[in-house]
Parts: structure tokens; sequence; C-alpha cells
């Protein structure tokens, strides 16, 4: 142990002298790994099985014919590859007695997830703007108060919600759930939104009131097109937070207009003949499919918009 | 090109008065420039003038029309920003023509426009670059030319110049003075330089602590400043002072507390001068000479302290007790330190300040 240990010490000590490491070659040949990589690696390699067995036996279960599954071989590899499962669980899995699988979900969950994203992010951008560049009487008590909405529990608003809708009349409908998501986005966007504004010179703005443009044309023309980055976290913020979204979904939006998360729960759930496993596991893939896909495709605009701060004109 | 009128200005921000009971006259044509140190509420009379902020009294008045509650865009104003605040996402076109968009000029009027402000500054080949895509200078410039192209009477410069480097910081002050005299607009100009303000101003505004103390030529504030503020503040190297007793005899004299006597004949008193009162005289570094022959010439008796290069020429110091005077001399003049010497100054082209408040006598 010791050898190795001193050997690594040469290393990090740079341009160490040759005949050391070489007067030690007798012992296992150090390579590029030191070992503190090693233990590194390891860890992260753990923790990758760790997160990547649930997701490994879910696809080769979705992919397994219900005969193979009841033997039992929970890590096998299909013996028969076949996608009857995912096509069920896409159109035919049952939800009580309606049994045309996941896809009036998925539609729902767009129904919902388009709207929902699109409208909070345009007025929690607007509160941003507004709250760092208007300084208007109490702007500072609004903002307070929104933040303030970020730390009270759900289950705290929601029967009081309930009751406003019923009275409005919007209650278990489409509207009804785009509002909630709406509402219950504000404060995490108006925040985004604003530390981003704050951190953008006020002279811009200035300059925008000298060349004539009031409130929405400073925001549609300067302020925006220079939101991109920013909008990019908010939309992965609200994409993958109310696609995700179930305690909302089974309450607000009526039983026509579940999202997908509420569906999978049914399928999975249903308790009439035998348990599909490969069915479930089919529909649990293709429901996590989109968040999945959003932090593929944007992992790496999300890490640029985060650091967006500090971009400047 | 419109004259500006300020007058009893009030503004605060909450409980902090930053500006109070200010009046200011700018002539059609003028450049004025506001000089002060930081903070001392040259970019809040800027903004105030511009329609930026709220005041809470008096009024501004803009080629003869009372604009103390119209909008910017309404007050025939035209505002270049210290950071440039040019739109990011727009060319260098776009952010000259936004302004014209937004109030629904004609195409061909915008074009026209345009094209004329771009020749004038020479930013034709910037026109379709971004801002990220210019230099420091070339932004400034097309952040002068948005200012330009609304064809405004008055132009607002807060601080323009400040984020350039030292050369193009020359250049551009004499691409402004020219643009003045091309133009003829009324310029309101706002620094802590004071190069920039004596080279470029009609008249120069030293304001401190929110009060204009000296409104006057540039010469006029270099010669004759009004108070010990401007005097110190304005000439560079700065003033010196030096601070005794007046004693009037038939010539009065200033006594310093270790006993040299400075003889002031010649001196235009603006009152009787009182023996026995505090003062400071002021001289600046270029008026004491080693030469005695200049005609009413008195004695500063000094002991060389110090030399300090300064390329074109020296600053030699010495003191007086322990107050300590600089002169300029020519930088191959060599001088003993340590030695005791008279040098000489005019008592006419110098300063005299009452100690307590400052104003000159
Ligand atoms: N929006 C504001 N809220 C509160 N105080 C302010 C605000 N703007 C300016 N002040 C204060 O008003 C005073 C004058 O500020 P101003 O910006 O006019 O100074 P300035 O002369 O332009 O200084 P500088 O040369 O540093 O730009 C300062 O004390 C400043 O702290
Ligand atoms: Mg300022």
């Amino acid at each position: 142990m010791s050898t190795v240990v001193s050997s690594a010490d040469t290393r990090r000590a740079g341009a160490g002298p040759r005949e050391d490491a070489r007067a030690q070659a007798a012992g296992p040949k150090p390579a590029r790994l030191s070992p503190g990589r090693v233990g590194i690696y390891a860890f992260l390699i753990v923790s990758a099985l760790f997160f990547l067995i649930p997701l490994y036996i879910m696809v080769v279960t979705s992919l397994k014919g219900m005969p193979e599954i009841r033997l039992g071989h929970l890590f096998n590899l299909p013996s028969e590859v076949t996608f009857k499962p995912w096509s069920d669980a896409w159109l035919h899995a049952c939800t009580g007695r309606d049994c045309f699988g996941l896809s009036p979900g998925f539609m729902n969950s767009v129904k919902i997830t388009i709207p929902s994203v699109i409208l909070s992010i345009l007025i929690g951008s607007i509160n941003g703007y507004a709250l760092s560049f208007w300084r208007y009487k109490g702007a500072n008590l609004l903002f307070g108060i929104l933040l303030f909405g970020a730390f009270v529990p759900y289950q705290v608003v929601i029967y009081p919600l309930i009751i406003g809708f019923r009275i409005m009349g919007i209650y278990s409908t489409l509207t009804c759930i785009i509002i909630v998501h709406t509402i219950f986005g504000m404060p995490i966007l108006t925040l985004l939104y604003r530390n981003f504004y704050a951190g953008l010179p006020i002279e811009l703005f200035k300059a925008a009131r000298v060349d004539g443009a009031g409130f929405w044309k400073t925001f549609f023309y300067v302020m925006v097109p220079m939101s991109v980055p920013i909008t990019i976290v908010a939309v992965i913020i609200q994409v993958t937070g109310i696609w995700n979204d179930f305690l909302f979904g089974i309450i607000f939006s009526g039983r026509p207009n579940w999202p997908m998360t509420v569906q999978l729960n049914n399928i999975v759930n249903t308790t009439t003949g035998v348990r599909e496993y490969n069915v479930n596991m089919a529909a649990t893939i293709l429901t996590a499919a989109v968040p999945l896909a959003i932090y593929f495709i944007s992992g790496r605009w999300f890490v640029r918009g985060i650091a967006a701060g500090a971009v400047k004109g | 090109m419109a004259s500006v009128s300020i007058r009893k200005l009030g503004v605060s921000f909450g409980s902090l008065s930053v500006l109070r009971d200010l009046d200011l006259e700018v002539a059609e044509g003028e450049f004025v420039v506001l000089l002060g140190p930081s903070g001392c509420g040259k970019s809040t009379l800027l903004n105030a003038v511009a329609g930026l902020l709220d005041i809470d009294d008096g009024q501004v008045w803009i080629g003869g029309k009372n604009v103390t509650w119209e909008e910017p865009k309404d007050r025939g104003i035209g505002m270049v920003f210290q950071s440039y605040a040019l739109y990011p996402r727009m060319t260098a076109e776009g952010n000259l023509t936004f302004g014209l968009r937004v109030a629904g000029v004609a195409k061909d009027e915008i074009a026209k426009r345009v094209a004329r402000t771009a020749e004038l500054l020479q930013i034709e080949p910037l026109l379709k670059r971004r801002p990220a895509e210019l230099s420091g200078g070339q932004r400034q410039r097309v952040a002068i030319g948005r200012a330009l192209v609304r064809e405004a009477g008055v132009f607002l410069f807060d601080e323009p110049l400040s984020n350039l480097d030292a050369k193009l910081r020359t250049e551009l002050r004499v691409e402004l003075k020219k643009l003045h005299m091309t133009l003829g607009s009324t310029m309101i100009y706002v620094t802590h330089d004071q190069i920039e303000a004596l080279t470029l101003a009609d008249r120069v505004a030293v304001m401190h602590r929110g009060v204009i103390q000296q409104l006057a030529s540039p010469k006029e504030i270099y010669q004759r400043p009004v108070n010990r503020f401007v005097a110190g503040f304005v000439g560079s190297p700065a003033m010196n002072f030096v601070s005794g007793e007046l004693v009037a005899n038939s010539d009065p004299v200033l006594r310093t507390a270790d006993g040299t006597e400075i003889r002031l004949a010649g001196y235009p008193f603006n009152e009787r001068p009182q023996s026995g009162r505090k003062v400071d005289l002021g001289v600046r570094p270029e008026q004491i000479h080693f030469d005695s022959t200049a005609p009413g010439a008195t004695a500063l008796p000094l002991a060389l302290t110090l030399v300090e290069p300064m390329g074109a020429d020296s600053l030699l110091w010495g003191s007086i007790g322990d107050q300590s005077v600089s002169l300029r001399i020519g930088p191959d003049e060599t001088h003993k330190i340590g030695e005791k010497v008279n040098v000489h100054f005019q008592p006419a082209a110098a300063s005299i300040f009452d100690a307590e408040t400052g104003e000159r006598l």
C-alpha cells in the first residue's frame, strides 16, 4: 500500500524524477489511474448501476411475454423479444372499464402541459420584468408574498381552490388544471425572471424609455429577445414539473382530462385479471419518456441557461 | 435645437434628498458640462431632465415648453449612457432605428436618417453587426448615433467616455466637440473628468452634494473659482492652499501659523479685508515661479522637500511650516532638496477663501 501511495505522490509533484517511478516499477505498474481516481470511478459506477438496474429490469421485462415473466428470472434478457406490451400499454391497457391504453392520457398531458407552460412562463416573465424595472408601489411586498407562496404546502390550498373553482363553475375542466399549474408555477418563475432581469443594466431599460417604448414594447422587443437562456431553464422546469404532476391532475382536471400520470397509476393498479408486469413496465417508461427526452435534449442548454446571468451584451 | 431650463428642481430617493432647489439655464446650442465628484447628483439631474425619474419639486422646461410631466420620448431629447445600453439582440442599425420604428416614422425617412447619422459618425460598415461584435469605441459611437437619429433638440450625455481607454477617450472627445460644432445642438454632458469638462464645455456647472457651486466658462472656473471646493476640485495637479490669518495694513498680508508673512498686494478683494480673519490662500502650481521679475510678484519662502517627475514637467514640493506647496518646474531643472528658497507668484491671479465658509473673498 505504501509504495502505491508514494508513487501517487511523485506524480502529484509534477515533474518528479522519473528514476523514482521506475525504481518502484517492481510493483504493479502505475497506469494513468491513481488510486483516488479508481475510488471515484468505482463509486460513480456503483451509483450509476444503482439507478440503472431498475431501468434495466423495466426495459427487459417490458420486452418479455407474460409466460417468460412468470419464470421469475428478473435479470435475464428476453428469450423472445416482443413489443406487444408496448402497444398494449399505449392502446389497450385498461383503466377501470375503459381499455384505450395510455394514449388518451398522453394527449391529455400534452393538452395540459403546453398551455400551462406557455401561460405560466409568459406571466412569470412579465412579473419578473415588472418587479425589476417598474418599481411601482408595493412591488417588494408583492414579491415577498409571491416568494412566501413558494413555501406554502400544497395541501393547505387545495380545498379552498376546489371551492373557488366550484363557485366559478370551472372545477374539473382543462381550464381549471391549467390555471392551477400556472398559479403554482408563479413563485419560482417570477423569482427566476426577476433575478435574471435584475442582472441587466437599468440603463438598457432607460434607453428603451427614451426611445419611446412603453411597458409592453420594452418587454417584447428588448427584454424577451434577451431572455432566451433563462426561458430554456423555465421551460425545462415547467415541462418536467407539470408532466410529472399527479396530485393536481387527479384533483382538478376531471376524469376525461386526467393526465398520463394518473392513467398510469390506474393501469398499474387495475386489479381485475392477472397483473401484466410487462405492460406496466412499458407504460411507466412511456410516461417517463417526455421528461427524459427533455433532459437529454436540453441538458447542455440547461447548464448554459443557469450560467446565463453572466451574459453581457 | 432647444433651450433647457430647470427651475427649483428637487429630487429625493426615499428620505435621501439628492437635489434641492436647483436652477439651471442652458441656452440654445450651448454645451454645458456637469462636473462633480461621484455621488453628487449629476446623473440624477440628467435623468430628471430626461424624465426618467419622478421629481418632487420644480419644473423642467425644454424648448420653451413645460415638460415636467411629459414622457421622455415627448421631451425632444436624445440620451447617451455610460454603459452604452445598446440592445444586445439588435444590430447596430436596429439599435439606431428602434425608437423611430416605435414612433412609426416612415421607412424611407428612417433610411435617410440612418444614412446621415452613420456617415456623420463613420459607422456605416458596422450597421449590420450586433453590439457584441463591436469594440468599446464602436459601441459608444453607435450609442451616440442612436441619440442622434432622433434629431432631438437636446442631447444628454451621462459619462459617455468613461468606459473607454485613455487614447480612445481623447479621440472621441475631439469628435464630440466637432459634432457639437456641426450640429449646433444643445448638449448637457455629465462627467467627473475635468479635462473633458474644460475642453468641451461652453460653460461648466461644478456640482457638489446636489448643489451647483459655480456655473461659468471653463476659463472662469479655472481662474476665479467661487469657493474652495471648486478651486480644489478643478485643476490637476490640484491647487495649493496655504492657510493663515489676514493682517489688513495698507498692504494686506497673510500670516501663517509659523509666522511667515506673505504679501497679498494686488489681490482683487471683493470686500475690504478684515484683520484677524482666517483664510486659505489658493495658488495653482503653474502660477508659482522662481523668477521674481514679474510685475506685482510676491515672495513665498519654501523649504524644498521632493521632486515628482511627470513627463512633460515635474512637480516640485516644498513646505511653509507644516503646509505643503507644489510648483511646476521644467523636466530638466534640478534643485537641492532641503534647501530654503524664495519662489514667487502674483496675488492678482491667486484666490483667497474664507476658511470657515469656503467662499471667495
Ligand atoms: N435609484 C436610487 N435610489 C436611491 N438612491 C439613489 C438612486 N440613484 C441615485 N441615488 C443616490 O443619489 C445620489 C446621487 O446619485 P447620482 O447617480 O446622481 O450621482 P452621480 O453624480 O451621477 O455620481 P457618479 O459620478 O458616480 O455617476 C447618490 O448618493 C446615490 O447613492
Ligand atoms: Mg452618474
